[in-house]
C-alpha cells in the first residue's frame, strides 16, 4: 500500500499530505521535514527511487510542484510513477491545465480528487472517465444546496 | 458579528505576508476570530472555518481545537459540510484522538444514507483511517455495501475491507461470502480494489489462499482480455488496457502460485504472452514487465520462462531510464542466488553501472558483482572492482573493501595476485578499511611464507610517502618488524629489490610513532615492531635502545607499559630477548564468515612481550599469564593460558569444546605446526560441553575470594558426582565504586599439582554502583584431591589510571576439593 503521499514545492512548503497510517502530529512533521530534504537535495542525473527506512519512496517533479509517495517493499516502483501521473492527469482535467497555485487555493478539492482515486493506500478507480465525474457530480450536489440555501459555503 | 472572511481570501492575504512573524501574527488574528466563531455555535460559516483551519494546519500551524467542530460538520445534513467535516477528520480526527470514537455513529448514518456521494464519504473515511473498535462496529455495514449492485459503492466497500483486515484481522471470515462474485464484475474498479481484497486474505491467511486459488483461471481469462482488447479509451495509457488492475493481478497470480505447482502451470503461458507483447517504449510498459518478471520468478515456473525473465532484467539495464536500471538491478540482486548463472550472462552490463551516475544505482551494482564473482572471473571483476574503489564515494570505500578482501581471499589465483590486491586495496582506500580487517591481513601475510620479502618490500615503498592510512600503516608497521631482516637484504624475487638500510627503516616507523597522525593503536604497532628489530638488524641496536627508553614515559599507557618491558628485556632479560622476538609462528584461523570476523587465536595476534622466565614448553604465542610464572616464585606452577575476550559477547558457560575448536583443529594450511596448548587432552573427557553438569553436588558454599578498593570477586562452586575430580568455579566479579572498571582481565594460577582452564569472560568492563558483574568461568582438575589455592592477578582501568593487583586466595571450602 501507500503509506502516505507529499506535494511541496521547490522551496519545500507542504502543499498536500495524505497519511495513510496513524502517527503523531509531531512524527508526521519530522518525517515531512527529512523526506523534503532528501527530495530536494536529488540531482536531475538520479533516480525516481530513495531507499528511505524500510520504505521505498517514488517522487516526480512536475513544474514547481514534487509528488512523493512512500510505498511499501513489495509494491511497484514504476507503478506508482504511473499512479502519480494519473493523479496529475485527473487534476489538469478538473481544473484544466492545472498549476501549482490551482493546487494552493483550492486544496480542499485536490483532496476531494485524491479520494476518488487512491483510498486507504490503494487504487480505488482506474477509469480517468469516472473519477472526474464522480467529483463533478459531488460538486453539483454542493453547487446545488448552496443555491437552497442562498449562501455561499466558503 | 461580520461574516468571517472567506476561505481564498484568507489564502491570498497569508500568501502576502513577507516574513515567517507577518505570516505567524496573521495566522493568529485569524485562528483567534475562528475560535469566537465556534463558540458562538455559528452554523452557517462552520464550514468555511474548518476550511480555513484545514489550510492553517498544513501550514504547520496546531488546529486541534477544530475537532469537535469536524464533528458537528459530519453531523450536519448539508452535503458542503459533510464534505469539509471528513476532510477535517481524516486531517485531524486520527484514532489516536479522544473524540475519534464520536464518529461512529455518523458514520454509520451515512454508510446508509440515500446519496451515494455521502456513503462514498463514510467509506472513504472509515477506510483511511478507522480505528479498530470503529472498524469492529461497523464492519456490518461495509459487507453490506460490498454486496450492493452499484459499482461506484462497492469497489469503495472493497477497500474500506481491506482497511478492516488489516486493522482487525480476525474479522477477515465475514467478508469471504461477499467476495463470491466480485471478479465477474465488468466494471474496472470493482476489478481493482476486488482484487486488492483477495490478494490481502491471501496474504493473511493460508487458508484462504488455497481457497481462492481456483480463481486462477479466471484472472488469467481477465488478464488476456485486457491484453487482447481492443483499445479501450476510458483504461488506456500509452496504448495499454488497464496497466493498474494488469499489475494487481500479475501480484496476486503470484501470491497463488507460489509453491504451488498447478496454479503456477496454469498461468505459464499468459505470463509468456504479457513477457513478449507488451510495449515496452513507456515507463508503463516496463512497469507491467517488472511485475511479470516478479512474478515468474517467484512462482515455480519452467526454466525456460525464468531465463525469458532475466533476459528481460537484461534488457532493462541497458535501458536510457535509469529508474528502469535501478529496478532491473535489485530484482538480479534478489536473483541472483537462485539463477546465478543466467545472471551471469549479464555480468558485464552490470559492471558498467559501477559507473553510473546514481548512488543507488551504483550500491546495486556493487552489491551483485560481489554476488557473481567466482573463480573463473576474478582476475577481471577484480580490476574492474578495484578501479571502483578508486573512483566512488567515501560511503562505499568500507564495504567495497570488505567485499574485495572476502572475494580475494575465496577465489585468489595466487598468493602473489592475492597479496597484490590487499596491497592496492590499503593504498587506494586505506583509511576506509575496517579496523578488524588489519588482523586478517596480518594473518594471511604470515601464511605465505615465500611472499614475505616482497611484501615487506611493497608495504615499505607504500609508506614511504604517507601513513596516514592507519590500517595501511598497522600492516606495514608489523611486517616491516618481522621481516626487517629480508627488507634490508634484498633479497627480494618477485620484483626489483630495493635498497634499504636499517636507518632508513628505523627512520620510517619512528616517524610513524611520532606523527599526529598516528592512532594510538598504531603508535603500539610502531614501537614493538621497532623492538623486534632489535633482533634482526645488527648495527642500529643503540638506536632501537634509545627509542625505546624514551617511550618509558610516554603519556599513553599502553605505549609506557610496551616501553617499559622491552626497557626490561633489554637490561635484566637480554639472554631471552632473541627466543622471544623469534619469528611469530603461523597463526590458526577460524573459517571467517566475512570480512569482519576478528581472527581467534590463542593469545593476541601480536606478541605481548614477557617480563618474566621462559614457559616450559618452547614456542608459544605469548600471553600476559606467563607473568604470573615469576609471581608465584618457581617452578611448580604450570602456566595458564586464558582466552583473551573475544569480541563477540561471550556466554558466562563453558563452550569447552568450541573453545577447543578454535585453537587448533582444523589442519592449517602452511606447514608450520600449530601453537600448543598447556590442556591436556582428557580434560575433554571428563567434561561435557555444556556449561554445567547435570548431576550437581548439593550447595557448597560460596566464598568471597577478593575485596579491595571497591572491587568484589566471589567464587561460586560447582562439582559433578560422577566425575569428583573437576570443579567449576563461576567468578562474579562487582564494582561498588562511583565510576566503572575497564578493561577488566582476570589471570589465575594453581599449583602443579592442578591442571586449571579459564573460560572467555562476560565481557570486561564491571559497571558502578554494583550495577552488574562480569561472570568468568574457570574449570580445576584435582586428581589428586590436594587442597585447592589459587593466586589470582587483576588488572583493569580505573578513574582514568591502570590498576593491577595481585592476590592469594586459601578460603576455598572444602567441599571444592575433597
Amino acid at each position: 500500500m501507500i503509506r502516505f503521499i507529499l506535494l511541496f514545492s521547490r522551496q519545500g512548503k507542504l502543499r498536500l499530505q495524505k497519511w495513510y497510517i496513524t502517527l503523531p502530529d509531531r512524527e508526521r512533521k519530522k518525517i515531512t521535514r527529512e523526506i523534503v530534504q532528501i527530495v530536494l537535495a536529488r540531482s536531475q542525473k538520479m533516480s525516481s527511487f530513495v531507499n528511505w527506512k524500510d520504505l521505498k519512496l517514488v517522487y516526480k517533479r512536475y513544474a514547481s510542484l514534487y509528488f512523493c509517495c512512500a510505498i511499501e517493499d513489495q509494491d511497484n516502483e514504476l507503478l506508482t510513477l504511473e499512479v502519480v501521473h494519473r493523479y496529475v492527469e485527473l487534476l489538469d482535467r478538473y481544473f484544466g491545465n492545472v498549476c501549482e497555485l490551482d493546487i494552493i487555493f483550492n486544496f480542499e478539492k485536490a483532496y476531494f480528487i485524491l479520494d476518488e482515486f487512491i483510498m486507504g493506500g490503494e487504487i480505488q478507480e482506474t477509469s480517468k472517465k469516472s473519477a472526474v465525474k464522480a467529483i463533478e457530480d459531488s460538486d453539483m450536489l454542493q453547487e446545488t444546496m448552496e443555491e437552497y440555501m442562498n449562501k455561499p459555503a466558503f | 458579528m461580520p461574516a468571517p472572511i472567506r476561505l481564498r481570501e484568507l489564502i491570498r492575504t497569508i500568501r502576502t505576508a513577507r516574513t515567517q512573524a507577518e505570516e505567524r501574527e496573521m495566522i493568529q488574528k485569524e485562528c483567534a476570530a475562528i475560535r469566537s466563531s465556534f463558540r458562538e455555535e455559528d452554523n452557517t460559516y462552520r464550514c468555511r472555518n474548518v476550511a480555513k483551519l484545514l489550510y492553517m494546519h498544513m501550514l504547520g500551524y496546531p488546529a486541534h481545537f477544530g475537532q469537535l467542530e469536524c464533528l458537528k460538520l459530519i453531523a450536519s445534513q448539508k452535503f458542503t459540510d459533510k464534505r469539509i467535516g471528513y476532510l477535517g477528520a481524516m486531517l485531524l480526527l486520527d484514532e489516536r484522538q479522544d473524540v475519534h470514537l464520536l464518529m461512529t455513529n455518523c458514520i454509520k448514518n451515512d454508510l446508509n444514507h440515500s446519496t451515494q456521494y455521502v456513503q462514498g464519504l463514510a467509506l472513504c473515511t472509515l477506510g483511511c483511517m478507522g480505528s479498530s473498535e470503529m472498524c469492529r462496529d461497523l464492519a456490518g455495514e461495509v459487507e453490506k455495501l460490498l454486496k450492493t449492485s452499484n459499482s461506484y459503492l462497492r469497489k469503495k466497500a472493497a477497500l474500506c475491507a481491506v482497511h478492516v483486515i488489516r486493522k482487525v484481522p480476525e474479522l477477515m471470515e465475514m467478508f469471504l461470502p461477499a467476495t463470491k462474485n466480485l471478479l465477474n464484475e465488468k466494471n474496472h474498479g470493482v476489478l481493482h480494489t476486488s482484487v486488492v481484497l483477495l490478494t490481502e486474505m491471501c496474504e493473511r491467511s493460508p487458508d484462504m489462499l488455497s481457497h481462492f486459488r481456483k480463481l486462477v483461471p479466471q484472472l488469467v481469462r481477465i488478464l488476456k482480455n485486457l491484453i487482447m482488447s481492443g483499445y479501450s479509451p476510458e483504461h488506456d495509457v500509452s496504448g495499454i488496457s488497464d496497466p493498474f488492475l494488469q499489475v494487481r493481478i500479475l501480484r496476486l497470480l503470484r501470491i497463488l502460485g507460489r509453491n504451488d505447482d498447478d496454479s503456477s502451470e496454469a498461468m505459464n503461458d499468459i505470463l509468456a504472452q504479457v513477457a513478449t507483447n507488451t510495449e515496452t517504449s513507456k515507463n508503463v510498459g516496463n512497469a507491467i514487465l517488472y511485475e511479470t518478471v516478479l512474478t515468474i520468478m517467484d512462482i515455480k515456473s519452467e526454466s525456460g520462462l525464468r531465463v525469458l525473465a532475466i533476459n528481460i532484467l537484461g534488457r532493462f539495464l541497458l535501458n536510457n531510464d535509469k529508474n528502469i536500471r535501478y529496478v532491473a538491478l535489485t530484482s538480479l540482486l534478489k536473483t541472483v542466488q537462485t539463477d546465478h548463472n543466467a545472471v551471469q550472462r549479464h555480468r558485464s552490463t552490470i559492471v558498467d553501472c559501477l559507473k553510473d551516475l546514481d548512488v543507488s544505482i551504483k550500491r546495486r551494482a556493487m552489491e551483485l558483482s560481489f554476488a557473481l564473482v567466482n573463480g573463473n572471473n576474478i582476475r577481471g571483476m577484480m580490476k574492474e572492482l578495484l578501479y571502483f574503489l578508486d573512483s566512488c564515494e567515501p560511503e562505499f570505500k568500507a564495504d567495497c573493501a570488505s567485499g574485495i578482501f572476502l572475494a580475494a581471499e575465496k577465489y585468489a589465483p595466487s598468493k602473489r595476485w592475492h597479496i597484490d590486491t590487499i596491497m592496492r586495496v590499503l593504498t587506494t582506500a586505506g583509511s576506509y578499511v575496517r579496523d578488524d580487517a588489519v588482523p586478517n591481513l596480518i594473518q594471511l601475510i604470515t601464511n605465505s611464507m615465500e611472499m614475505h620479502a616482497y611484501t615487506v618490500q611493497r608495504l615499505y615503498k607504500a609508506i614511504l610517502g604517507d601513513y596516514s592510512q592507519q590500517p595501511l600503516v598497522q600492516v606495514a608497521s608489523w611486517c616491516m618488524g618481522e621481516y626487517g631482516d629480508l627488507l634490508i637484504s634484498g633479497q627480494c624475487e618477485e620484483e626489483e629489490p630495493v635498497q634499504v638500510t636499517e636507518e632508513e627503516v628505523l627512520d620510517i616507523l619512528e616517524s610513524v610513532l611520532i606523527s599526529n597522525m598516528s592512532a594510538s593503536v598504531t603508535r603500539g604497532y610502531a614501537l614493538t615492531a621497532i623492538m623486534k628489530l632489535s633482533t634482526r638488524f645488527t648495527c642500529t641496536v643503540n638506536r632501537i635502545k634509545k627509542v625505546v627508553s624514551i617511550y618509558g614515559s610516554s603519556i599513553d599507557v599502553e605505549l609506557q607499559q610496551r616501553a617499559v618491558e622491552y626497557n626490561a628485556l633489554f637490561k635484566k632479560y637480554d639472554h631471552m630477548r632473541s627466543a622471544l622476538l623469534e619469528r611469530m609462528p603461523v597463526m590458526e584461523k577460524v573459517t571467517t564468515n566475512g570480512p569482519t570476523e576478528i581472527v581467534q587465536t590463542n593469545g593476541e595476534t601480536e606478541p605481548a612481550v614477557l617480563e618474566t622466565k621462559p614457559p616450559p614448553s618452547g614456542l608459544q604465542p605469548t600471553s600476559q599469564a606467563n607473568d604470573l610464572l615469576d609471581l608465584l616464585g618457581g617452578n611448580d606452577i604450570t602456566p595458564v593460558i586464558p582466552t583473551a575476550p573475544t569480541s563477540k559477547p561471550a556466554s558466562a558457560g563453558g563452550e569447552l569444546l568450541d573453545l577447543l575448536g578454535d585453537l587448533n583443529l582444523t589442519a592449517s594450511p602452511a606447514s608450520v605446526p600449530a601453537p600448543q596448548i598447556s590442556q591436556p587432552p582428557f580434560l575433554l573427557d571428563g567434561l561435557s560441553s555444556q556449561p554445567l553438569f547435570n548431576d550437581i553436588a548439593a550447595g557448597i558454599p560460596s566464598i568471597t575470594a577478593y575485596s579491595k578498593n571497591g572491587l568484589k570477586i566471589e567464587f561460586t562452586f560447582e562439582r559433578s558426582n560422577t566425575n569428583p575430580s573437576v570443579t567449576v568455579i563461576t567468578i562474579q566479579a562487582s564494582n561498588s565504586t562511583e565510576l566503572d572498571m575497564t578493561d577488566f582481565v582476570f589471570q589465575a594460577a594453581v599449583p602443579k599439582t592442578f591442571q586449571l582452564q579459564l573460560l572467555s569472560p562476560s565481557s570486561s568492563t564491571i559497571p558502578a554502583f554494583n550495577t552488574g558483574t562480569i561472570t568468568q568461568v574457570i574449570k580445576v582438575l584435582n586428581p589428586q584431591k590436594q587442597q585447592l589455592r589459587m593466586r589470582i592477578k587483576l588488572t583493569y582501568n580505573h578513574k582514568g589510571s591502570a590498576m593491577q593487583d595481585l592476590a592469594e586466595v586459601n578460603n576455598f571450602p572444602p567441599q571444592s576439593w575433597q
